[in-house]
């Protein structure tokens, strides 16, 4: 069993629901984010999801845009990214780390030398974001061939048949975005996000992390409530962003916010 | 086999083009692909739109023969496409005019652009005006800067400009804007993407809408002169006036075509906008293209004189002529583009924009290595009015 499937499956045996936090990966610096992932598992997250820096984040809102752009002066590349996770294995084995970004650095990597890399340095998932199912044959197939799950979106606008198109592609767990917009908007519409999960729950057995717009702990609380996971990505960035300048200060509070978060979500 | 039939039906050339993007955007981009596919054949959307072209674009657009140029080239005649005398002066309307009808058809009530030199602008902040829908205008900070009057005229016409201070300032971003407003406002935006790139079906519905520019140009120098040209030449950003013009011929194999990127200072130098000349390819925008990047797979800034082409990546089908060796990829210089903005304008009393001074510079090249009997069409893809103040101010002048 993969490590992000045997996470879901002790969280559902305790009747818990995954939290996890998503940081771009050399925001601000590219010292600040392995000891940041301890933090966060200190601090109650059950999976990570590390941003991969890439020049043109479409799907970000600005939070997450500023982010790849810090971490880009310090020219943090996908290889950077890889060595981060490497050194986080190094006294972390059981929290499953899930790569998430845009396709092309991976494609200037090359497919294969990518799953290889990846797999060495203990990555369990990969999202590209610009990356659908029709386009990701051979991507799937290196993935999968190197014991990485193949992370893939669902959105408000995705359609029955779609839904079970994707998940018979997706491994892992399937990531619902809960609306439409980009990262860090704020319009989030819990009844409609539960009715959406209570679909795809028929196409599919996958544990359904829920993301996009959850700035809160009773946002979170909602949200996992009706989902088996709360993926929280521009409210954590942004306790990174506003202490850029005083990194020491990053992790108490990324923590303190997700502390809270956690333990709404344990209520 | 014909190259002309790509690309397939989930959008590919060869391995390029597809539709990498948000799964937000999937639905919208098959509904569009479904409206486009049945208004296509449909009678009534046709007529509607040959009648916008011919009365309000202007269209049939002349094939002028440039005369005094060609005598002092010395070689093949030289025939310029005027695209610049359509209305909004240039080739953009072609296929802003048409996506204009597609969201009128589908009922969307506002419309969506990125604009790099502001061609594009222009060209949906009119088509916007002139149905009575919401425009709203992304553009690079670097781009609003460089033309402003560009910017004036489009607010003139009632459109929202967007400045874009994110990454570099320039096209690139501006389309990553477009495509966030897009994904967020799906239920009732129209996004015109400007050239043959984004996500399937936008390389191929632009394409159809700018192929009028080559089947005229074929009808025109068949009359003229009683055969097929020996070579095309167009500039190539997105590459949307070169494929319109390129296109109806590329079954006629023995028309050669030649595509003109932005050479900045020189494809040897790190400052150009030239992915096909120089760069590898990748995944940007919603489609697998040729593109500017460095080896770590970021993409990298752009430098062209000419805001149009200054563009790190380039339209799928290109990249597809380029491998497949239908289509000759060059770049011309700032320098070169500039000695051809001045050539035009003093020769033949016609000043063209800064992107097709780089078609024009690259024919200047040629035309002297061709036989007098040889032909060429030279894509006039706009005019140059709205690049005065950027001529001025590399020669020093406060105009």
């Amino acid at each position: 069993m993969s490590r992000i499937a045997q996470r879901f499956s002790d969280l559902k045996t305790n009747g818990r629901k995954a939290l996890i936090p998503f940081v771009t990966a050399g925001d601000p610096n590219p010292g600040v984010t392995v000891p940041l992932l301890h933090a966060m598992v200190e601090a109650g997250a059950d999976l990570l999801e590390l941003g991969v820096p890439f020049s043109d984040p479409m799907a970000e809102g600005p939070v997450i845009q500023k982010a790849c752009e810090r971490a880009l002066l310090h020219n943090t590349s996908l290889r950077d990214v890889l060595a981060m996770v490497k050194a986080f294995r190094q006294t972390d084995s059981e929290t499953p780390v899930v790569l998430m970004g845009y396709m092309n650095p991976v494609e200037a990597m090359g497919y294969q030398s990518f799953a290889k890399a990846a797999v060495e340095s203990g990555v369990d998932g990969l999202l590209t974001v610009d990356m659908p199912p029709e386009e990701a044959g051979d991507l799937v197939a290196a993935l999968l061939e190197a014991s990485i799950d193949p992370i893939f979106l669902l959105a408000p606008t995705t359609v029955d048949e779609r839904i079970a198109k994707i998940c018979a592609d997706a491994s892992g767990f399937v990531y619902y975005v809960s609306l439409k917009g980009v990262t860090g908007a704020a319009n989030l519409d819990i009844a409609a996000v539960e009715h959406k999960v209570e679909q795809i729950r028929r196409h599919t057995d996958l544990p359904i992390g829920v993301g996009f717009g959850i700035r809160d702990a009773e946002t979170a609380q909602r949200v996992a409530a009706v989902a088996d996971g709360v993926v929280v990505g521009s409210a954590v960035v942004n306790c990174v962003a506003e202490n850029a300048d005083q990194p020491e200060k990053i992790n108490e509070a990324v923590c303190s916010l997700l502390r809270e978060m956690r333990q709404a979500m344990d209520d | 086999m014909s190259k002309a039939n790509l690309p397939d039906t989930n959008g590919h050339f060869g391995p390029y083009g597809g539709r990498f993007c948000a799964e937000t955007l999937m639905e919208p981009l098959d509904e569009l692909l479904e409206a486009y596919e049945r208004l296509k054949h449909d009678a009534d959307f046709q007529a509607e739109y040959d009648k916008d072209l011919a009365h309000y674009v202007g269209r049939p657009s002349p094939l002028y023969f440039a005369e005094r140029w060609t005598e002092i080239l010395g070689g093949a005649k030289v025939y310029l496409k005027r695209e610049d005398l359509n209305h909004t002066g240039a080739h953009k309307i072609n296929n802003t005019i048409g996506q204009a009808l597609l969201a009128k058809y589908l009922g969307k009530t506002r419309i969506i652009a990125e604009t790099g030199a502001g061609q594009h602008g222009v060209a949906s902040a009119t088509v916007a005006a002139r149905l009575g829908l919401e425009c709203v205008v992304y553009m690079g900070a670097e781009d609003v800067k460089r033309q402003a009057l560009n910017v004036y005229r489009m607010k003139l016409l009632g459109a929202e400009v967007v400045s874009v201070t994110s990454g570099s300032k320039t096209l690139k971003d501006a389309l990553n804007e477009a495509m966030r407003d897009w994904v967020t406002n799906v239920d009732n935006t129209f996004y015109i993407i400007g050239t043959v790139a984004g996500p399937h079906p936008y390389p191929m519905l632009v394409r159809d809408f700018q192929t009028v520019i080559g089947r005229e140009a074929k009808r025109q120098i068949l009359e003229a002169e009683g055969r097929l040209p020996d070579a095309l030449v167009a500039c190539v950003g997105g590459g949307s006036n070169a494929i319109g013009l390129f296109h109806p011929f590329i079954d006629d194999e023995a028309v050669a075509l030649y595509g003109v990127e932005g050479g900045g200072d020189g494809i040897d130098t790190p400052r150009h906008a030239a992915p096909l000349c120089v760069g590898r390819p990748g995944v940007l925008h919603g489609n697998r293209t040729y593109l500017v990047e460095d080896e770590n797979g970021q993409i990298i800034e752009t430098h062209s004189v000419s805001a149009g082409l200054d563009y790190p990546g380039v339209g799928p089908e290109h990249a597809w002529l380029k491998d497949s060796g239908r289509a000759n990829y060059v770049a011309a210089t700032d320098t070169e583009a500039l000695q051809a903005f001045h050539d035009l304008t003093r020769i033949e009393g016609i000043m063209p924009a800064l992107e097709s001074s780089h078609a024009l510079a690259y024919a200047a090249k040629l035309a002297p290595q061709m036989d007098k009997d040889k032909i060429i069409i030279v894509n006039l893809s706009g005019r140059g009015d709205k690049d005065i103040h950027t001529v001025a101010g590399l020669e020093g002048i406060t105009v």
